[in-house]
Parts: C-alpha cells; structure tokens; sequence
C-alpha cells in the first residue's frame, strides 16, 4: 500500500515536470492580433487631388504650389510656422540652463558639425524653400508642403539649393498626387542625415522603406507595413516624438505603450523589468542590420591630398573610410546598442558653451538608476573629434560649404582658420585665431529595427557574469551578474568546510569502526 | 535543494535550466516551499511539538564530546530520545538556528525579492530604500548556510544505531524508541 502510494506520487510529480519541461504551446496573443488588425487597414484619403481644378495646372515656383495649397488648407501653414520641423528649433525648459532655445541653430553635433554659415547645404533637409542666414521664418510661401506630402515618389529636394526642389521636378505632378507622408516622405530628410544613408541614426535608413520583419517587425513591406506616421502621429502638424540629439524635453514622445501597453507580456516577472528598462533594449538586439552606420569621425584627418587633390576612400561595402574634405570616418553594420540611463531629459552643446571636461558631450542624457523616472536605452554612440578654439575653449563653427574656392569654405579651400574665422563671425562668437581638435561623443538613443521577439534579448545576455550587455552599467545590483566576491568565496569555503568536515568525519568513524572489529 | 539549484544558476554559477526557466522554477518552488513553513509553524504550535526546540545546556558537552570521540570508539549515545524529548541538545540548537534564523532570514529576503518590484514606494518607503543589493546578498549567505547544513544534517542521519535507522525516520515520521536499552 505504502508502496503503491510512493509510485503514484512519483508517477504524478514526474508528468507534471515532463509538461512543463516538453509543452512548448504559444500563448495566443489577443491584443497583438487586435493591433494587427487595426494597423492592416490604411488610411484612405477623402479627397483625390488630382480631380482638384486649383491644382491643375503649370507652377511656376515651389511657393505658388503652396499658395494653392493655402487657398483650400487655409489655416494648416499656421500650424507648420510653430512647429520644430519649421523652426529647427523648440522653446525648452532644460535643467541648469532655464528656458532655453535647442535644435539645429544652436546645437553642435560630431558629424558635419552645425548649420550655421552652411545653410545653403544643410537646408536641403528644411521644410522650407531658399533658407538663408537672413531667412524669413514668417513667410508661409516657403513652406514646403510637397517634401513631406508626395505621393509620386518624383519629389526631390535639390543639393546645395536652399531647400528648393531638384530642377527636374514636376511640380504639377507632385501637387496632384499629394496625401499622407510615407516612409520614404520622412526618410528622404531621416534616413540621409550627415551626409549619406544611415550615416547619423544607425537605426533609421532607406533599407526601411522596402524590408523584411527581421530588419524592422513594424515597418516590414512583407509584414504590417507601418508608415511612420502610424506611431509618430502629428495632430495640427505637431509630432510626437522626437529625438535626443537636438530635443531636450520629456513631454510628447512617442512610446512603445502607446499601442502594446505597459504590460505586454504574458510572463510577470517580464512585465516587472518595465520600470527600468524600456522596451528598445530587448526588443532592438543590433541596429545597422542592412547598411552601415557610421561609428566614428575624425576631422583632425581631414585636408590629406594626393597629388595636390582631394581623394576618398572606401572600404569593401563601398563606405567612405576617408575623404579629403571630411577626414577619417569608420563604419559598423550589425553593432549592438551601448547602454545608458534615460529619464527622458537631455543636455546638449550649445554654441558658446566653455568645454569642461574631454571627450565633449554634445549631447547629455540624463538619468540614473537612482531616478525613479529612468530607464536603460539602447544607444549609439557616435565619437569623433572636431575644432576647439584654443584661447576661448569653446567648440568651432566652421564654414564648411560655399558654391566657389575663396569663399573661407573649409571644402573648398582647406584652410581651417579661414573657415573658423567666417564660421565664427557668422554665429556671432570671438574666435582667438588658434584652433585645435578636441575629442567628443555624441548620444543616439536607438529606437527603430524593432526585431521580431525570437530575435529579442534573453535574460543571460544580460543577466550573466561579466560578458552581459549591461556590463558597463553600474551603480546597482543585477541578479546573475553581480555578487559580493567576499560572500562567495566564504559561502565556498563553508559549503566544502561542511564536506571535508563529514567526510573527515565518517573517514574517521569507519578506521576506528574496522580497528574495534578486530579487537 | 531545488531552490538551491535553480537559485545558484540565476547567481550565475553555472548553467542547466536556463535563466528564464531557472527564475521561473525558483519562483514556483519558493511558493511551495513558503506553503510548506506555513504548514509547518501551524503544526508546531498546534500539536505543542514546539516543545522540543526549548534550548537547555545540560548534556550539550557530552553530546559534542559523543561525535568528537565517543561516536568512533563505539560508545553509546549519551541522550535518550523519549516521548518528551525526542532531539538531542546540540539538535535543539542547531534546529533552533535554522528555524529562527536561518529560515526566516532566507525566506524573508526571498519574499522580497519576489514582490519588491510590486512595492509602492509611498506606502513602504523604508523597504524600497533597502534596495535590492543587501537583499541579495543576505539571501546569498542564506543560500550558502542552508546548503553546509543540509550537508551534515543528512550526514548526521547516518550517526544512528544504524546508518540507516534515522533516515527512515525521517521520512516514515515514525521512530523505534530504543526501548530495549
């Protein structure tokens, strides 16, 4: 009977661990597929504009495109002369400055530097037609509706013309195939920042336009096929979200929850991590999955001449490795995110901020572990070095762009104390006449090539001793990867102690044992 | 031993499970296991076995000197087990340890760590600023503690009549009084 009952019990233990160990069964994901849903049925336009007499016909300039435009969305460029997109700028609160002015007027970056005394290069990514140093932010003639709301695939923004359009434009066209911005309205500033594509982001490229789940699960042409505008959706022209390497302020950004929820997952102990790490970290592996990023840029190289000219270099994707005008960049394609604390609140280099401390930060991101209101993020960092002014130890703005040699402009003439000096006039900030390269870094929170989840993180990439992803984060206790050494050992030492001990013991028993059986 | 398994491959020290089903494991185990002490402290208290564990001196050095000497020249237990009394002193101390402090010491931190992500920093601030590092830590210790004792309690078993006579014991609950001697 006894018996019976033991082999019941181990019969009964044994079925219950053989289910958990072999029933692999998915849950099935109701609110998943309720999103699926939704986000399988596109927006239809109400209005087919090319049935629109006000639109058919020649345009002569860009800007009678937006009259017409105005004649019927009367209201809608109101909208636009508010918005950051417009004014390369955002009114911000930010910490230890009070209400200060950030985007691209006043923020530095690592790459081509700055905007300003370049606006005739740069403003090829401005909403805007013909953006000068004296530009007009008032006037609603040069807004660019068409950049962002082509729908011909035909609109293209020229090189080096102030924002106006390519000559080959039909602007006829394109004024009659307007509606929504597709990912390719948005990429065509987005993807090409820095000169190239990917070059800046790392996780926003034109490989994204036309990709499989594997590369980004949302934006997948053979899966739910998202536009950008599904999660970065912008009523009154107002996007939200936004990114750090100019923005400042943790006020309508574009979150995962917004559609998943806070608890996505089936598994508690998943759900619980929400709190201190944001979804991007597990759910985004390696960015740069099809095209290279670039990593590093060091201008301090650049000016090398062959021959008494300009060359480039490439590396076996064909990437630039180095150009005369530009200096010595390197490249990464499938790179794991570093890893910092986030709250959503940011720092960057201003113009005229003394430099402190080296590398430079150009941009700050802050939080901790001790700051209920952060989380770990994936980031690209991207590093480099770039002028200084030596006396006034602030960063240089250097003229880089100008239509002729012996306009001051570094990537016509090669001459970096020419272009300090018109730089630096242009921004309005003494330059000493000694110039000098400066180390920086640079803050990329990843947030695009979302991979499917058997492609996520798991707990041991993490959760591990001294190889983990989070190993450079510390500050805090993470089970799996931290432990007190002290502990360990002593607790060793006890465990064997114990072991020795008995087996010294029952050793003992078993000699004496055998010496009294022979007595 | 379960939880200890599971528990030291989250600690990392070696992999079996998996980390995901090793947490998952452990979290299942601690449940039962908490199930178990409540069932234990209720049985204690309400069949008065508590009892047993009231700590006294007296023969504590003569039970030491049995398994320092007398255990290998073939003397003869200095404690009788009786109905009254049925651990030796040196048993009451080490159990008492292990019931009073070990245990709740261990389980505690494990209860923490269970539901610290769950605490409502308004409501308890003074146990969300304990954080989890000491938490873990102490659970470590705990962990190292309970694995040394379960060494040489199972090998204290073998210390009987026969090597054989306290396991049975333990797990049937019943025991021959040596009534014979």
């Amino acid at each position: 009977m006894k018996k019976n009952i033991t082999i019941i019990t181990l019969l009964v233990l044994a079925l219950l661990i053989g289910i958990n160990v072999f029933n692999k069964k998915e849950y099935y994901n109701v609110k998943l597929e309720e999103l699926r849903q939704q986000y399988s049925k596109k927006p239809v336009s109400p209005v087919d504009h090319a049935k629109l007499p006000v639109l058919d016909r020649p345009f002569d300039s860009p800007q009678d495109v937006t009259e017409a435009c105005m004649s019927c969305h009367t209201e809608r460029h109101k909208e636009i002369l508010a918005s950051a997109h417009w004014n390369w700028e955002r009114v911000e609160y930010i910490r230890g400055r009070g209400i200060a002015y950030s985007g691209k007027k006043s923020v530095l970056n690592n790459y081509c530097i700055g905007s300003n005394a370049n606006e005739q290069a740069c403003a090829k990514c401005h909403i805007g037609f013909g953006m000068s140093s004296e530009f007009d932010f008032e006037n609603a003639r040069n807004v660019d509706c068409m950049v962002c709301h082509d729908n011909s695939d035909e609109y293209l923004k020229g090189s080096a013309m102030a924002g106006y359009p390519d000559r080959s434009v039909n602007l006829t066209k394109v004024a009659q195939s307007v509606g929504l911005p597709k990912k390719i309205n948005c990429g065509s500033c987005h993807f090409y920042g820095g000169g190239g594509n990917n070059v800046k982001h790392g996780d926003l490229e034109d490989a994204l336009a036309s990709c499989e789940r594997t590369v980004d699960v949302h934006m997948a042409a053979t899966g739910i096929n998202m536009e950008c505008v599904a999660c970065h959706t912008a009523e009154n022209h107002n996007m939200k979200g936004k990114l750090y390497s100019v923005s400042s302020d943790n006020i309508n950004r574009s979150t995962c929850e917004q559609c998943h929820t806070e608890e996505p997952h089936f598994n508690a102990v998943l759900n619980a991590h929400f709190d201190k790490v944001a979804c991007q970290t597990c759910h985004i592996p390696i960015y740069a999955k099809v095209n290279s990023t670039k990593m590093s840029w060091n201008w301090s190289e650049a000016g090398k001449m062959k021959d008494g000219k300009p060359f480039h270099e490439e590396d076996e994707f064909g990437n630039h490795t180095y150009l005369s005008i530009k200096g010595k960049f390197t490249w990464g394609k499938n790179v794991k995110p570093d890893y910092v604390w986030f709250n959503g609140t940011a720092d960057h280099y201003l113009l005229g901020d003394k430099v402190t401390s080296i590398p430079v930060q150009m941009n700050t991101l802050n939080g901790s572990y001790k700051d209920p209101g952060s989380k770990i993020i994936p980031v690209k960092i991207h590093r480099g070095d770039q002028l200084i002014d030596k006396q006034n130890r602030y960063l240089i703005q250097p003229k880089l762009y100008a239509a002729q040699t012996g306009d001051s402009a570094y990537w016509k003439d090669f001459d970096w104390n020419e272009s300090s000096i018109a730089g630096m006039e242009r921004v309005g900030l003494p330059y000493s006449g000694a110039y000098e390269f400066v180390e920086t870094e640079m803050y990329w929170p990843v947030n695009h090539m979302v991979s499917p989840k058997e492609m996520s993180l798991e707990c041991a990439d993490c959760h591990r001793r001294e190889t983990g992803r989070l190993a450079a984060l510390a500050g805090f206790y993470l089970p799996g990867r931290d432990r007190s050494s002290v502990l360990d050992v002593l607790g060793t030492l006890l465990l064997f102690g114990s072991l020795m001990g008995v087996a010294a013991h029952a050793c003992l028993r078993v000699v004496y044992f055998r010496k009294r059986e022979k007595v | 031993m379960f939880l200890a398994f599971t528990g030291f491959e989250i600690h990392s020290s070696y992999h079996f499970f998996g980390f995901e089903k090793a947490v998952m494991y452990h979290r299942v185990a601690a449940y039962l296991l908490m199930g178990l002490i409540a069932f234990a402290v209720f049985w204690h208290f309400t069949t008065g076995e508590w009892r047993h564990y009231i700590p006294t001196l007296h023969n504590l050095k003569s039970q030491l000197a049995f398994y320092l000497k007398g255990i290998f020249q073939g003397g003869e237990h200095p404690f009788q087990k009786n109905i009254k009394r049925k651990l030796n002193p040196l048993q009451i101390i080490t159990y008492l340890g292990f019931k009073l402090f070990l245990i709740p010491i261990t389980v505690l931190s494990g209860v923490y760590y269970l539901f610290y992500k769950n605490l409502d920093g308004s409501l308890f601030p003074f146990l969300v600023d304990i954080g989890i590092e000491p938490i873990a830590l102490l659970h470590t210790m705990g962990a190292f503690f309970l694995l040394s004792f379960l060494v040489v309690h199972v090998y204290m078993t073998t210390t009987g009549l026969r090597p054989t006579s306290n396991i049975r014991a333990m797990i049937t609950g019943y025991e021959d009084l040596e009534e014979e001697q």
